[in-house]
This record gives structure tokens, sequence and C-alpha cells, in this order.
């Protein structure tokens, strides 16, 4: 019994309102020797490279003894409502992570900073060019990610069949997912969220499209639409877990893979660092397709905040962040997410690297690239309404062709 | 507190006096010693006026201007009048939150009153141990809604909680609870009337402990049996505090989020959606704040309309003693 969802709204408006009159956060040593203090948020460290973040921040403050680096890090789930909530209170720290798919949504709302004098030639172009609008650098690329297939070979041997190869398909996948779960001993042969996530780059790899080609209505309600639904929705409860087994909860199916539990999962090269010490024997392989490969890639990047008192400084703290020598071993080393380098030698660093062996699917993953479909300031609520059908259909209460139906006449709604 | 301001008024403090024989004039002295009063109320009032004012009054108009706004809490503010109230009145999700709210009024009230009413008489005799069974019943009422609602996930969960695994021992077998759209908000009701039964015991407990004894003595001589004495004496003269339950539960009921945000966060398939949820995943998840204020004042008017009715309907069935 208590009132404090409302409550805390209000107060959340309230000081919404009032920000307008107050000065953000930012403050310069009241001293006058140039020292300044600036704030960083984050949430890419969180989860397992908290130290390695902090390692780039000492390494910064020594180069620039004036800044002092203030890093707060939150976890993903989290952030984009943090940040949301921080950035209309006037609040927000004054260098930032974002994400490309929420690009849009600030640069409209003119929160971002335009960067000036970046040093173009240390960055991969696409990335950088991706963070671009109408010719303006609004924030740095971070670094960049994509999603891998992880097995572990000690239950492929154990069912006995054949390691996956880049050339699987679906069909393969199955069949080898079949093979290896045994509920009597609690072992899984696949996990794949049934999520938007998954949903887009699956659609990809059977040949269909998200959106229409202008992208001004959805084009996700098609007979691949329902193929990709299928084939995400069938695995529950045969060769990977259900809701209530656990799926869907955090950490549940990086840990059933580390318990050596699981025999196939769908995931970032983000987590590759948690299995270090467990399992045994797995590897990676780039995901397989059904009619043609698609994978998924993200990428994270760095941006200042308009308001900030101490823009340059922040500005200095970002190039430093993205595009540092440091920062790049420090990903490399600690295999954290891919550095934004042009610079390949680093990259090829990262394969010369064991465990996983087969480190060059990271990059074969990058020759078929599937896009996160991006609408603008829906984003979120097209999201959620995708991965809601889609859990109706892996509950069984839905057709696929019904789900995706509905989802679609939604979607086209929010496109309008 | 009218006798107390007649006695004031005619007899002022030793500090009134003295000024009296200082000042100028008897008008003086009237102001002076009003002035004074005003001051030692506002005194008084201001630490629970000034909070009231800036955390709940200020918002409140804050928001029903942001109402007025498209407004995604980060750019500017686009003025909109009254787009936002006609968008949600027509809006088949608001009115799903609304249907699913006077769902979970309808199933928690009468579980938690009947409940807390049958716990409160249980207690109310002497039984051994009393006083550790109302603190025990009181106890998940001070417990945070987070670890209640997490628990009862547990409990609930359709293939290894516990509550399944006692229904299959009796031969049922037990539903998909908070995975199932169809049981996600009696799941949600469950938890809620099991958390909150300690708090309508204690106000129940109350009371009847405020019953007079003779009452049921005189009935007794009179041949009245238990249940007579029940619906004729307790039930009557317990009506105030069940008006104040109701009234609150109600109040309370439409408000409900912290259980529904931690066990399905509104799901599967927006079947536990409600309004406090639907306000929060506006504002928070989808930037869409003009809208949630103005969803917001909705439910504060919703919530006016059915608490004036209630205040209106008490005369017909609330006895003061």
């Amino acid at each position: 019994m208590n009132k404090k969802p409302l409550a805390v709204l209000g107060a959340a408006l309230a000081v919404a309102l009032m920000s307008s009159a107050c000065t953000p956060a930012g403050q310069t040593d009241a001293s006058g020797n140039g020292k300044v203090t600036i704030k960083y948020s984050n949430f890419v460290s969180n989860g397992g490279h908290e130290k390695d973040l902090d390692a780039i921040v000492q390494a910064f403050q020594k180069e620039n003894p004036n800044i002092t680096v203030q890093v707060t890090t939150l976890p993903y789930k989290d952030y984009a409502t943090a940040l949301q909530t921080d950035l209309a209170a006037g609040t927000q720290a004054d260098a930032f992570d974002i994400e490309y798919a929420n690009l849009a949504t600030y640069v409209n709302s003119g929160v971002l900073a335009p960067l000036d004098g970046v040093d173009d030639t240390k960055y991969r172009q696409s990335l950088l060019e991706s963070y671009r609008v109408d010719g303006t650098q609004y924030a740095l690329p971070s670094s960049f990610s994509n999603v891998v297939l992880y097995y572990n070979k000690d239950l492929f041997d154990a069912a006995g069949v054949s390691y996956p190869t880049a050339d699987w398909t679906w069909i393969d996948e199955t069949a080898a997912a079949k093979k290896i779960t045994d509920s009597s001993a609690g072992v899984f042969g696949d996990f794949q969220n049934v999520t938007f996530y998954e949903f887009y780059k699956a659609l990809a790899q059977t040949g269909g499209k998200f959106l229409s080609d202008d992208g001004k209505s959805v084009a996700f309600n098609s007979p691949e639409g329902i193929k990709a639904a299928e084939w995400l929705a069938q695995k529950s409860g045969t060769t990977m877990p259900t809701l209530a087994q656990g799926a869907g909860t955090p950490d549940f199916d990086t840990k059933l893979f580390k318990d050596g539990k699981l025999g196939m999962l769908h995931s970032g090269i983000w987590v590759a660092s948690s299995f270090s010490d467990a399992p045994k024997n797995w590897d990676i392989v780039v995901e397989p397709g059904d009619t043609q490969k698609a994978s998924a890639t993200f990428s994270n990047a760095v941006g200042v905040s308009s308001n900030s008192k101490n823009k340059a400084a922040a500005q200095r703290w970002a190039e430093y962040m993205t595009n540092s020598d440091l920062a790049a071993t420090t990903r490399i080393e600690s295999s954290w997410e891919l550095p934004p380098t042009s610079d390949e030698s680093v990259l090829k660093d990262y394969l010369a690297k064991d465990k996983p062996a087969n480190r060059k699917a990271v990059f074969d993953a990058l020759e078929d690239v599937a896009l996160t479909p991006v609408i603008g300031e829906n984003q979120q609520e097209m999201v959620d309404i995708v991965t809601t059908a889609l859990g109706e259909v892996e509950a069984k209460r839905s057709s696929a062709s019904d789900a995706l139906k509905a989802a679609a006449d939604k979607v086209n709604a929010l496109l309008k | 507190m009218t006798a107390l301001q007649n006695s004031r008024a005619e007899s002022p403090g030793p500090t009134a006096t003295t000024k009296r024989n200082q000042g100028p004039g008897l008008r003086r002295k009237a102001t002076g010693t009003r002035l004074k009063y005003a001051l030692t109320i506002a005194a008084f009032l201001i630490p629970s006026a000034v909070p009231l004012l800036f955390f709940t009054i200020i918002p409140m108009f804050a928001a029903f201007w942001i109402s007025l706004n498209q407004w995604n809490l980060v750019g500017p503010m686009k003025w909109v009048g009254l787009d936002n109230y006609s968008k949600l009145v027509s809006d088949p999700d608001t009115q799903g939150a609304f249907l699913h709210t006077i769902y979970y009024i309808v199933g928690y009230l009468p579980l938690v009153y009947v409940g807390g009413l049958a716990i409160a008489l249980a207690l109310n005799s002497r039984i051994k141990g009393r006083s550790l069974m109302r603190g025990l019943y009181f106890l998940p009422v001070v417990t945070s809604w987070i670890v209640v609602a997490l628990v009862w996930r547990w409990l609930l969960n359709p293939s290894t909680g516990i509550v399944n695994w006692l229904l299959g021992l009796i031969g049922v077998a037990g539903p998909g609870w908070w995975t199932d759209p169809a049981w996600s908000m009696p799941s949600i009701i469950l938890a809620s009337a099991w958390k909150d039964l300690g708090f309508v015991m204690v106000i129940l407990l109350a009371g009847l402990q405020a019953i007079p004894e003779d009452l049921y003595e005189a009935a007794t001589v009179d041949g009245a049996g238990r249940w007579r004495r029940l619906f004729s004496i307790t039930l009557p003269m317990l009506s105030p505090s069940t008006f104040f339950v109701v009234v609150l539960s109600l109040i309370n009921g439409f408000q409900v989020f912290d259980q529904v945000y931690a066990m399905t966060g509104g799901g599967p398939n927006n079947s536990s959606q409600v309004v406090v949820q639907q306000i929060y995943d506006l504002t928070f998840r989808y930037g869409k704040a003009g809208e949630a204020s103005a969803l917001s004042w909705l439910l504060f008017l919703f919530i006016l309309v059915i608490t004036l009715i209630q205040v209106r309907g008490q005369k017909k069935w609330v006895h003061y003693a």
C-alpha cells in the first residue's frame, strides 16, 4: 500500500520543470588553476569490465593532469531510463554513452554537443559516419561488437555431433540441438532470446525485410517473417528452456552455458570474457543462417552534453576513450568489445589471442550484417510491440501469422 | 478545535497580556493576538505543508501543464492542447489499463477485507500467543514490495514453484500463473491480498476493540447466537473502520504499481497492464511525458469521483457511535 510511484513521477516532473532555472552539473575548480572535474556515465563497462575502464581513466588523467573523470556505471537494462531522467532534470554527466538506436532522438532534442576537430583518420570510417547527422559529428564510436554462436565442445562430443561450421544452416542447428538436449540431465541444446533483436536478424537470415524500402511501413508481416518467428518460437520448450524455466531473466543464459548445461548460445562477443574459466572447451562460430547469412552488429558511442560547462575537457575524454591506443589495447587485452580503430594491426592482436580459438568468426560475421531497424522517437515502443507479439507465439497462445499481423498494424500506426 | 479557539481568543497568554499593556490600543491587541495565533498554526503546519507543496501540489499542476504538451522528457515541449486527453480516451491500451485496474480492485478488495476481518475476529478473542500472531500478520505490510513480489514469483512459478507442487499432490494441474495472461492478474491479486492482510487486520482489530462488551452481553441475554451477534452488532459497529479500509484500499488499488512492475511488468501480452504501469511505460520507456501526465490526471479525476461517491454513500451504511 503506497503512493510512491505517482509521487516519484511527480517529483521527477517537478525537478524537470525547475531544471530550466538551475544550472547543470560540471563544476570548475573555484581556485581558478584550470583544474576541472568531468562526469562520465556509462554502461559499457558494467558486468566485468569496470577495472578496464578504470585503467583507461587513470591513463587519461595522467596525460591530462588538469582533468579528473568521475565515472558512473549503470547496468545496460537501466541505463536508457536513467539517462532520460537525468536529461529531463538537467543532471546528466558531461560525457555519456549512447546507443546508435537512440542517436536520432538525442540529436533532435538538442542534448548532444557537436564535436569539431576530431581526428577522423583514427576511426573505422563506417562507424564514425553512423554518428554523423547532416555532416555534423554528434558522438564518437567507442566500440563495436556482434553476435555469434557459442558452443560447448564437450556437449557436442557427448552427443556425438560434429562441431558447427560457418556453413551451418538452421536445419543443422536444429538437428544438433535436438541431439544435445537431455531434459533428465537438465541439458539444453540451444538458447536464443525470442525478442525483437533476434527477430530482425532471423528475418534477414531467411531473406526477409523488417521495414519497407521507404521506411514508412513495416515489411515483417510476410512469409519470411512468419518463418523467422516460428524458428525462434519453436525452440522454446523443445531444445530451449521456457519462460517458466527461467528464460528471459538476466544472466540466465550465460549461467546455463557456464554451468556446462547448454550446447549452443546465441550471444554477443561481450559475454566471451565471462567464459574464461568455465565451461572447459568452447568456441564460437558465425551464426547459422537460413537462405543467407546475417549477423547483428551493434556499436556504442560517447557523446558530450550540450549544456556541459566543460565541453572541451569532456570532448577530450570522449576522444581518448574512443581513439587512444591504450583504450584500443585495453579492449583487445580484456576481450571486451572491439575498438573502433582504423588501425587493422591492433585488431590483428585480437585474432592472435586464444579462447575462443576461432576469433576470426567475429570478423567474418561483419561481412553479412543485419542492421537494427531504427524508426526514431518510437523505437522502444516498436521493440516492445514486436517482443510482446513474439512472446505470444513462443507461449503458443497465438499463431505466428496472427501475432505478426497485429504487431504490424501497431507499428504501422507508430510510423504515421 | 472550536472550543480551544474560543478559549484562546478570550484569555490570551501572558505574552499577549504584556503586549496589551505596552501596545497603543485595543484594536492593535486583537490583531496582534490573531497574527500570533496564525503564526503558531503556520509554524506547526510548515513541516508537512512545505513538502506537500513541493512534492505533491506543485508537481500536480506541473503535470497538468505537461499534459497539454507533447514532450519526450529531453527535448523542447510542443503545445498540443487537449490532444493527449482525446488520444487517451480513444486508445484501446488505456481502456485496457483501466479495465485491468478495475479487475484488480474487484478481486483484491473482497479478498483482503474478508481475510482481514476473519483474522481480526480470531485475534480479538483470548487465544494464546495472539500478540505474536498479530505481529506475524503485520510483518508483510512493512516488507518491501520488491522482496514480496519476487518471493511470490518463485512461489507461483508454474514449473518449479511450491504452489503448483502442492496442487500437484492433490491431483490438480496448477495454472501458468504469471506466465499465463488468464492468470497473471489473479497472481498479483493473491500476492497483494496476502501482503495487505495485516494492515486491514490492524484497522479492524482497533475497531473491534472499541465495541462495548455490554452490547454483546445484552444480546446474549436476549438469546442472540454467534452469527446474529456478528451481523447485528459487530459489523454495524465496525462500519466506520470498514469505510476507512474500503476508501483507502480503493485509492491505493487504483494506484497499484510496485507488485505489477516486479511480478509481471504488465505482461504477458499486456494482460496485467494497469494504469500506473502504463504511466510509467509512457514516461520512462516511450518518452511520452505529455500523454503520461494526461493519464495521471485522468486517474486522479477517476479516483476523486469514486471517493466522493463513497463519502456521499456512507450516510446509508456507516454508523458512527
